[in-house]
Order: structure tokens, then C-alpha cells, then sequence
């Protein structure tokens, strides 16, 4: 193939003296990894904190997920837990493994499992979920969870972010969960169960990587579920002092 | 690279038909000092940024290049018109080079002007693998000058190119802190209303897009020869001599705006290519570009080159002094420019309910349309001298603030000199020798440059690099391509081994490119002659756009009929591929 580029070759013939140096190049194919879907993975705690409630309850509290994937599909653990420090038991204790593709421009699609494994007894959820940034800034999860035995529940958070500072950062939280059925054995009553709103106001120390914040946490049974709570003894509303962090890597 | 480099110039002395150079380059890890951070880096013989490699119109260079990574390298010769198998992309030009094995180019230079050459392999151009290339011509060049230096710039990051990927993929705005503020909203109500302000935020928030999204990376440190600001390279000079800069912009992601305060600065030489002469306070470089100035400063003092990014988040700073150790007073930085809805007005899918409170100012593009996007085959009878002796200068200053015919009208981004002196415009860019011949473009290809910078994906006409097939043309046509700019953010496009010749209206005097910057809500035209056989690279350089899937592959088909060989088969009788 030394006709290839005989413009090229000839003048360096000339030059260099190589005899056969410039060859054709076959026009390769991109097998590079810029030419393969862009893998990437992420952590994030949005809460992980120390929570002191009015009558003097301690938890330890976290929020986090984790993700890897492409732009069109993301495998996601999410986990969440409340751990009663005094009692050394998880209030709260779920897992959720999904996978996660894009629907719209700003919205994911969600579907997988959920386990919750608190003190007491466990739960195993299908989850089918939306997930996104809505309209001026609010970014949203909503969840339909059924269980095992055919109980099923939604939930829905979403969350604001107000910068005062480009660092100093407050954020305000709302969950907000509804039973379409009862489930006594775990506390959940039909309709609105519970709701907790969070204001919290961090700094970014290192980048985003670790920002430690202080906040106010208000958790609430409603209905049924706060009747089921009282007829164990236990209180309905909760007001609590958080320090704590975000965490990203 | 000395011995080797005594070869050349012994060739050089040497009264034969062709010159012809060896050189080497090393590609080591090397730690990068800022001044504000030390990090761990890639560098070329040992250093970033590597060496000034001088080489000499006609000239036959050899360059072998050494892999001392752990990782797969490559060098891309940045600008260069060379055979395509010696442009340096993997997966396009060639496979890469392994690491501990050592790769030659040859290609003979044919071109002169100020160039740059980086690794395209991963994120090792951000990471420090990036040096520059000076090409003296063969000829008299039209300027004069005594002294030349490099300004070679770059936007050095504490993290890792691989690292403020996968952040951005994470968080899009996890670097940008330069995000609306509530003491911001405060201080607009005072200045526009409450009214105004609300409806203002309403609009951003309904689209989902931030006004401060100007630059993807805050937190770096601008170098300057591989200098921090408080390094301060300085470049010696004696009052009245005429001092030729050869800026280069190797920023991973930034435009910066430059300035040497007390001193005119004479653009020369855009992207290597010589234009005619234009007298400037500030100039704007965008990512990958080339601009060579003459400045002449007369008096026994420093001069401080002052290189603002484009969103203020960062400079870089470097001094011209008459002797070591001199400085100039270090300008403040000024306020961080904001989106407009203009720069939003190329945005498909705009949700237009949501934005009844906004200034329409998007809607009156025309200028930039009519200044670049006009139909010359309908102008036959226009006195085209007049065309490109128009003083696009007085242009710059409306009624409504400032405009460039390369921005669309209202935008934020429109530079203005700090001085209130003259701005580099495209518009002002003429070339001093046409390459080619003008003639009709053959046909026009459309690239819209679209993303989600939620999702912080980056494509070209909705379709990010993996999914996209090439962008085939034929050897000998004249394509004209048709940018359009959906995003919200400026990207400087790229095509590998042809010239960009960018439309600036100004018909064969248009001005000879490698790097065209596209900016929001604007259409940039420009034509390329197709005289490369084989396949390209053309992309937007911002790196993580381009990483992200703003990315295409070029197919030239056919060729002079030397070679025309079906380029699909391989050469199996010897030779080194």
C-alpha cells in the first residue's frame, strides 16, 4: 500500500531516507472508552446526624444512596435508618436497591426493592418510584411501595435549597408518607402516616464533600397510625435538635 | 530532546532539498506546582507544561514520543495539518501509545504560527499533559517584532480530570460558586423591582436553569507557563521593543479575558493563521484558541497580563517587566457575568408559558444571523470591499449595552474592555492570506450543539458520541457547517486535521481557524475545504463536553488518487504502524 499518501511519502523519501516508513494507516474503529457509554458512580449522605429530641430521645440518623451506572441506566442502593441510641435498636432500618433510567429531561424513572430490617418485624416492599428536579428548584421523590402481602404505601419527598451564601446553604425537607392499607403489626395505619419536615443549615468546609450543618427535625403521625402509636404507649410528635453532615464522594 | 534537537539544526545548516528534525518527548507523571496547591500531574520531559517545540515551515519532523505512564498516552498535534494516521487520536488516528513504548511521528509542517499540542488520551490534558508549538515560516512575516514569548494558559484544578468528571456527573453544579444568592435577589429587588425579580427567578426556576452558569469549574488556579499568580512568570523586556505574545489557551474548560493594562496590544495571528493587523484593549481566548500580539511597551516599567475567566471565578496573572522581580499593580476581579433569556433563546423544548416575565430580548437575533448566517451568493452586487472594511468596532457599544455579532443580542457574556476601550470582536478577525481560493460551499451540514447540563450530558444534534454514526465527506468538497447553539454555555468546536474558515462576512478575507466558539443562542457558520483524506476528530474542547458526548468522528472519502487505496485495508508488507 505504499501508494497511500504518495505526496507525503515522496517528500519523505527525500527527506529521511526510510524506505517504506509511512504506510497506510487502516481507518481504525473507536474502541476507546470515549466511545462506550461514560460509567460513573457517586456517594451521597444527604443526612448523616445526631438527632436530640424534645423528651430526650438520642437517634442516630442517616440518609444516603449510592449509584453506578450510564447516563441511561443507574443501579442505586438507598438506605435510611434510626438508630435509638439509648435503647441500641433501629427505630428504622431500609434498604432499597433500584434501577434507575431516564423518562424525561429532568426525571428518572425508578423500580426495585426495599427491605426493612428494624427492631421488630421486617418488610419486604416492591418499589416503583420518580425521581427528578421539578419546576423552580424542588427536587423530588415520590415512591409507591407494595409488600409482600399486598399492603401498599406512598411516599413522597421533596427538597429546597436557599443559599444565603454560596456556601452557606439552607435546606428545607418534607417526607411525607400515605398507607392505602393498614399494617398494624408494623405501626401503619390507613392514610396519611407520618410526616418529617427538616430546615437545615449547612457549610461547604471541603467542596461539597463534607458539609456540616445544624437543623430542626419535626416528625408527626397522623390518623390511625398516631392511634396506633398512643395504644403502644408512644408519642405522636417529635421535635428535634440535628448536628450533622452531608457527605459526598 | 538537545541531541536530537543538534541533529535538526545541524540539518538545518545543512544545504539539503528538505529540512528534517528529530525530536523527544518523554510523557512522565510530574508534580505541578500552582502556588496555591501542589498536585500530582502529567507532564512532558518532566515538566508541565512540556517544552516549546520549534519547529520550521517545510521542515520533515520526527517526534518520538515515550510512554513513562502506567496508562495508555497519545499526543495530539493541536492546529497541525498532517496525514491523519499522525493526529494523535485514539481510536481514530491510531490506537495510542502503550505504556513504556515509544511512538514516531512524521509528518512534514507545512504551516507556521503559534500551536499547541496535548495528550487526547482520558483526562491527561487537564491533568498537565499540554506544551506548545511555534512554527517560524518560510517566508518574511508581515509584523515585526524583537522579542517573542509563549503565554501558554491554563485553568489548573486541585482535583483530578477523572475526579471533577464523575463530581459533575454527580452534582452538575458542584463547582459553580457563583450561584444566585438571597442577598443577590435582595439587591435586584432594590435595582429592578420586586415584581421584576420575582418574575425573573420564576422563569430561570420554571426552565430549570441557572443565570451563573457561566463556567462548569470554579476553584482553579490560573497558570501562565505553568506559572500561579503569585508565581508570576514574567517575560524580560527593553523599553521600545516590540514583544510578539503567543497566547494559547490549554484551559481544560475556560475562556479567559485578557488585558495588559497601559498597553495596546496588536492581534496579529489568530489560531496560527496570520489575520490583518487589529488594535485592541482586550481580547477574549477561548478554550484551545491561539492569538499572537504585539505589544510595545515604552517605558521602564511592569506591565501586568492580566487573564480573567470569562465568569470572574479565577485568573491568571504574568508580568512584562524590564528586569526580574518587577511587578505591576494585579486588577481586582470584576463582577461574574449572568445568563440573559438571549442566551437562552437557542433552547429547544423551552417550556415559553413558564417565561412571560422575561425580556424577549432573545426573539432579535438577527444580528448575529445577519452578520455571519446571510445568503452571499444573493449579494453578488454588494461592494464586498465595504463589507469588509466596515469598522465592526462601532458595534460594539449600543443604546442597549454592549454587542458583538458573535453573541446573541442581550446576552450577558458580551466582553467589554475594562479600559471602555475596544474588545476583540470575530467579527474583526480578517485573513492576511487566504488559504483558498472563495467559492460556493458544496453543502451545508447542520450541527446544533445541545445537552442537559442537569444531567451534564453533552451531544451534537441531541446524540452524544457513543450513539452517533461519522460525519462522512467527500475529498474536494467545500462544507459549510451550520452551528447551532441550544445550550446555555459557549463551546469552542474543534476540527481536526482541515481548516475552519469562520464566516464572519468578510467573503475570501474570512479569517483561517482550527477552534470556532459558538456562543449561547447564537448560529456560527463556517466552511471547511475538505482536503484531508482519512478520519477526525470533531469536537467541542471543553473537556468534559467532549468526554460528556459532544463528540463526532469524521469520515473524509476519496482523496487525491495517490490515495485513493481502499484505506480500509492494512498495509501488511512491513513498514511500522
Amino acid at each position: 500500500m505504499s501508494c497511500i499518501r504518495s505526496i507525503v511519502a515522496v517528500s519523505f523519501l527525500a527527506s529521511i531516507g526510510v524506505s517504506t516508513a509511512v504506510t497506510a494507516q487502516e481507518m481504525i474503529s473507536d474502541t476507546t472508552a470515549r466511545k462506550q457509554p461514560l460509567t460513573t458512580w457517586g456517594v451521597q449522605f444527604e443526612e448523616f446526624e445526631y438527632r436530640y429530641s424534645d423528651d430526650d430521645e438520642e437517634l442516630g440518623v442517616w440518609n444516603a444512596d449510592a449509584f453506578y451506572g450510564t447516563d441511561d441506566f443507574k443501579v442505586r442502593l438507598l438506605t435510611t435508618g434510626e438508630y435509638e441510641i439509648e435503647e441500641q435498636a433501629y427505630e428504622t432500618l431500609e434498604n432499597q436497591l433500584v434501577g434507575q433510567i431516564p423518562i424525561s429531561k429532568f426525571f428518572d424513572a425508578k423500580a426495585g426493592v426495599r427491605f426493612d430490617t428494624p427492631e421488630g418485624p421486617d418488610r419486604t416492599y416492591a418499589v416503583l418510584g420518580v425521581a427528578g428536579l421539578a419546576p423552580q428548584w424542588f427536587e423530588v421523590d415520590a415512591n409507591l411501595y407494595v409488600s409482600k402481602d399486598g399492603d401498599s404505601s406512598a411516599e413522597i419527598d421533596a427538597e429546597y435549597e436557599l443559599l444565603f451564601t454560596n456556601y452557606w446553604i439552607l435546606s428545607a425537607t418534607l417526607d411525607a408518607t400515605v398507607a392505602f392499607s393498614e399494617d398494624e403489626e408494623i405501626g401503619v395505619g390507613k392514610g396519611l402516616v407520618s410526616t418529617e419536615t427538616g430546615l437545615r443549615l449547612s457549610y461547604d468546609l471541603i467542596d461539597r464533600a463534607f458539609s456540616p450543618y445544624v437543623g430542626v427535625v419535626h416528625e408527626r403521625k397522623y390518623g390511625d397510625t398516631a392511634d396506633l402509636a398512643k395504644a403502644e404507649g408512644g408519642g405522636t410528635e417529635d421535635w428535634f435538635a440535628v448536628i450533622g453532615a452531608r457527605i459526598a464522594f | 530532546m538537545k541531541p536530537r534537537f543538534l541533529t535538526g539544526l545541524l540539518s538545518l545548516l545543512m544545504p539539503a532539498m528538505v529540512l528534517a528534525g528529530e525530536y523527544d518527548l518523554t510523557v512522565d507523571r510530574v508534580k505541578i506546582d500552582t502556588g496555591d496547591f501542589v498536585k500530582e500531574g502529567i507532564g512532558y520531559n518532566g515538566k508541565s507544561p512540556g517544552p516549546v517545540m520549534r519547529f520550521k515551515e517545510g521542515e520533515n519532523v520526527k517526534i518520538n514520543v515515550t510512554n513513562n505512564l502506567d496508562e495508555m498516552t497519545s499526543i495530539h498535534w493541536h492546529g497541525l495539518i498532517l496525514p491523519f494516521d499522525q493526529d494523535g487520536v485514539p481510536g481514530i488516528s491510531f490506537p495510542g501509545i502503550k505504556p513504556g513504548e515509544t511512538f514516531t511521528y512524521e509528518f512534514p509542517i507545512q504551516q507556521a504560527g503559534t500551536y499547541w499540542f496535548h495528550s487526547h488520551s482520558g483526562f491527561q490534558e487537564p491533568d498537565g499533559a499540554y506544551g506548545s508549538i511555534v512554527i517560524e515560516p518560510e517566508g518574511r512575516e508581515p509584523f515585526r517584532y524583537d522579542r517573542e514569548y509563549v503565554v501558554q494558559l491554563t485553568d489548573k484544578h486541585p482535583h483530578s480530570g477523572d475526579r471533577i468528571m464523575r463530581n459533575l456527573k454527580m452534582m452538575p453544579d458542584y463547582y459553580n460558586r457563583e450561584q444566585q444568592t438571597v442577598g443577590e435577589f435582595f439587591s435586584d429587588v432594590s435595582k429592578n423591582g420586586l415584581m421584576n425579580t420575582v418574575s425573573d427567578r420564576m422563569a430561570w426556576g420554571g426552565m430549570r436553569m441557572m443565570k451563573a452558569d457561566v463556567e462548569d469549574i470554579h476553584g482553579f488556579t490560573g497558570l501562565i507557563n505553568g506559572k500561579g499568580p503569585s508565581q508570576n512568570w514574567t517575560g524580560i523586556f527593553e523599553p521600545g521593543e516590540r514583544i510578539r505574545l503567543r497566547f494559547i489557551n490549554s484551559s481544560a474548560m475556560t475562556y479567559f479575558d485578557i488585558r495588559i493594562p497601559g498597553l495596546d496590544m496588536t492581534v496579529v495571528q489568530a489560531d496560527g493563521n496570520n489575520v490583518q493587523p487589529v488594535s485592541v484593549d482586550e481580547f477574549r481566548i477561548g478554550v484551545a484558541e491561539t492569538y499572537d500580539v504585539i505589544v510595545r511597551p515604552k517605558d521602564e516599567q511592569a506591565y501586568t497580563i492580566f487573564a480573567e475567566s470569562m465568569g470572574r471565578s479565577g485568573y491568571a496573572r504574568a508580568t512584562l517587566a524590564p528586569e526580574e522581580g518587577m511587578e505591576a499593580a494585579v486588577p481586582q476581579l470584576r463582577e461574574p457575568a449572568r445568563l440573559t433569556m438571549a442566551d437562552m433563546s437557542g433552547m429547544a423544548g423551552m417550556d415559553h408559558g413558564s417565561m412571560s416575565g422575561m425580556d424577549h430580548g432573545n426573539m432579535d437575533m438577527n444580528s448575529s444571523e445577519g452578520m455571519s448566517g446571510m445568503d452571499h451568493s444573493n449579494m453578488e452586487d454588494m461592494d464586498h470591499s465595504d463589507m469588509s472594511g466596515m469598522d465592526h468596532g462601532s458595534m460594539v457599544m449600543g443604546k442597549e449595552g454592549p454587542s458583538d455579532p458573535f453573541y446573541a443580542k442581550g446576552s450577558g457574556l458580551v466582553p467589554t474592555a475594562a479600559n471602555g476601550g475596544k474588545f476583540l470582536s470575530y467579527a474583526d478577525l480578517k485573513a492576511q492570506d487566504p488559504l483558498y481560493e472563495d467559492r460556493e460551499p458544496t453543502r451545508e451540514i447542520e450541527l446544533r450543539l445541545t445537552g442537559n447540563m442537569e444531567r451534564y450530558t453533552w451531544s451534537i444534534n441531541g446524540v452524544k458520541y457513543e450513539d452517533a454514526d461519522p460525519i462522512r465527506l467527500k475529498y474536494g468538497e467545500r462544507v459549510r457547517f451550520k452551528f447551532v447553539n441550544e445550550t446555555m454555555m459557549t463551546h469552542p468546536m474543534h476540527l481536526h486535521g482541515m481548516w475552519s474558515i469562520l464566516d464572519v462576512g468578510a467573503d475570501q478575507w474570512n479569517p483561517i481557524k482550527h477552534t470556532v466558539s459558538v456562543q449561547p443562542g447564537t448560529t456560527v457558520y463556517m466552511e471547511t475545504e475538505v482536503d484531508g483524506p482519512g478520519q477526525w476528530a470533531f469536537h467541542c474542547h471543553l473537556s468534559y463536553h467532549a468526554a460528556a458526548g459532544m463528540f463526532r468522528k469524521v469520515i473524509v472519502e476519496g482523496g487525491p488518487e495517490s490515495t485513493q487505496a481502499k484505506t480500509d485495508v492494512i498495509a501488511k508488507d512491513g513498514g511500522e504502524v
